[in-house]
């Protein structure tokens, strides 16, 4: 029996504002626990909830990247549960009428994924396990950090499908500026619903919700774990419990963790603290103006301006930096193609060797270019340019140019000191030659080789090439 | 729709309060009364009537994003029941 994977993803996206979304106190990364509490954040009673701006605005800004239809009118609504790290006993969330509903984000060959809504709400604060014994320590930096969780319909047939959209959607909140993007901190953590049904069917079978995965790979290992999980369970004439589960990196698989009987009830009723929310078209006018080239314009953009292939110029945009670094080197007057090969094949290679982002790079911005300039300009080859690369990676402050000097790497590009060459070489090869005119094409590259060899690899080929020819012409 | 001491356990259960066997009956009463009130609101005609999310007919103010919050850590966690240094302590909690 073949089956279809079914797959919707809800994704919390920490929006970059300076303090939390409900109080001034700050959303600073890494501080020493409950440094960034506040009386908010601890619930004390006399408190209220005010609205930040700027959570609000960047709400927005993602809606109208995706598309997306902006509510002129919005409500919080509280999500009632307890748990230590929520001091008040509910969440602040959107349930009814959230902030932007029906979006969508495009991948691989144009497949639209709809995304049903994204909504503002809070953070939780965070839980330490294992302080003392059976003790646990709350500390609630966290708690009051401005999310906005968005989520998909279930439009996704594959782990491939789940992660181009978990890929996309990370390069667009950071493109836009409301999310840094950061993984390993939480700024961006997904939560995947998985369910299979016989293929054709048009039920959907019963789901199962994967937690808090925070990197591709945990997410790739974690939906293929859990489809064939569940595909064993149904043709062993086991039937799907609706549940949460969590994915273990440690052996790669997902397990079960609230029961059904826990269901969840959170009793959703709007938020008598706040008033509703209203945006006006002038708001949003205002917030579209901020917005700049999205990444599929500016795909579309180098397609266009540089001629670069759609390969190409979906990996230059990959993330904004990239795509402003290749700006900028363009800007220096250097070739598009050149430059956008040598980003995608030499410069990404070893960012993902060495596991850093472009942000990371040891490049020097100015050797680089020179290095792009003296390819162009033939004074060294494409080949040799890769061994100064290697220099530039290891030390920064490595000269193009005295390097080219020191390690004769300069290409000879004139005929005059070619041309010998290619005349003893063809002197010493003449089964070869013989077998060119004869029809065999293959012996032609074989005699620029010997002529590249006698160079000691310093000719430019392409002269050589055209010599060659010339020569043997004449033959 | 009656309610049930079905549903008294549940919602007790929910909220985290305990419930005397002997006030069960009484809350059950109650919360009936409440109940019945909406139900009989429920037959009112609300067409073309735009749902209220609020008592009052104005709208969210919004703060400038600025710090105006000090670090009070060391007053918030003395004010807790139980702390160390760094922490608020509660008892052990594990999904």
């Amino acid at each position: 029996m073949s089956w279809d994977i079914v797959i919707g993803i809800e994704t919390h996206v920490q929006l970059t504002t300076q303090t939390k979304i409900f109080s001034g106190a700050p959303t600073s990364f890494g501080m020493p626990a409950n440094e960034n509490a506040c009386l908010v954040s601890l619930a004390y009673p006399g408190t209220l909830p005010v609205l930040n701006k700027e959570a609000v605005k960047k709400a927005i800004k993602f809606g109208l990247a995706v598309n997306a239809d902006i509510a002129e009118h919005s409500v919080f609504a509280r999500k009632n549960y307890f748990y230590p790290d929520l001091p008040k006993g509910y969440q602040i969330s959107q349930f009814e009428l959230p902030v932007v509903n029906n979006g969508f984000l495009t991948i691989g060959d144009n497949k639209k994924i709809r995304i049903l809504r994204a909504h503002l709400e809070e953070d939780a604060g965070k839980s330490v396990h294992g302080i003392l014994n059976n003790q646990t320590g709350i500390d609630l930096n966290r708690a009051g950090t401005p999310l906005l969780e968005i989520v998909t319909e279930p439009d996704m047939n594959s782990a491939q499908e789940a992660i181009a959209y978990a890929k996309k959607l990370h390069n667009l909140v950071q493109w836009i500026g409301v999310c840094d993007g950061n993984m390993q901190e939480g700024s961006f953590r997904c939560d995947v619903n998985v369910s299979v049904k016989p293929s054709g069917s048009d039920k959907l079978g019963t789901r199962r919700e994967i937690k808090n995965l925070n990197s591709f790979r945990n997410m790739e290992q974690a939906i293929n774990f859990e489809v064939n999980w569940q595909i064993e369970q149904l043709e062993d004439g086991n039937e799907i419990v609706q549940s949460t589960v969590l994915f273990n990196p440690d052996n790669g698989e997902t397990r079960a963790m609230r029961s059904k009987e826990e269901a969840n009830d959170y009793r959703y009723f709007p938020d008598p603290d706040l008033l509703p929310l209203k945006i006006t078209q002038e708001d949003i006018d205002d917030i579209r103006l901020t917005l700049g080239q999205l990444p599929e314009e500016s795909i579309k953009k180098l397609v266009e301006d540089f001629k670069l292939n759609d390969a190409d110029a979906s990996i230059i945009t990959t993330n904004k930096q990239t795509y402003e670094f290749f700006q900028s080197l363009i800007s220096e007057g250097l070739d598009p193609k050149i430059t956008a090969n040598w980003i995608v094949v030499n410069l990404f290679a070893k960012l993902n060797d060495n596991e850093l982002s472009i942000n990371q790079s040891p490049i020097n911005k100015d050797q680089f270019v020179l290095l792009i300039r003296r390819i162009m300009d033939k004074t060294i080859s494409n080949n040799a340019a890769k061994k100064i690369f290697d220099l530039l990676w290891d030390d920064p402050k490595v000269d193009v140019d005295q390097s080219i000097e020191s390690l004769g790497l300069k290409q000879v590009s004139d005929a005059s000191a070619i041309l010998p060459l290619v005349q003893e070489v063809i002197a010493h090869n003449q089964a070869m030659v013989e077998q060119f005119k004869s029809g065999k094409d293959k012996a032609f590259n074989a005699l620029v080789g010997q002529v590249m060899k006698l160079s000691k690899g310093k000719a430019n080929p392409g002269q050589v090439s055209e010599l060659l020819k010339g020569e043997l012409d004449k033959v | 729709m009656a309610l049930t001491d079905k549903d008294i356990k549940k919602l007790s259960h929910l909220a985290k309060i305990n419930i005397d066997s002997k006030d069960e009956e009484i809350i059950l009463s109650k919360l009936d009364g409440i109940i019945k009130l909406i139900d009989s609101m429920q037959k009112v005609n609300t067409d073309n009537i735009d749902p209220m999310s609020h008592a009052l007919d104005i709208t969210q103010p919004l703060r400038e994003d600025v710090v105006t919050e000090k670090n009070q850590k060391n007053d918030f966690l003395e004010l807790g029941p139980e702390s160390n240094d760094d922490y608020f302590i509660v008892p052990r909690v594990v999904e």
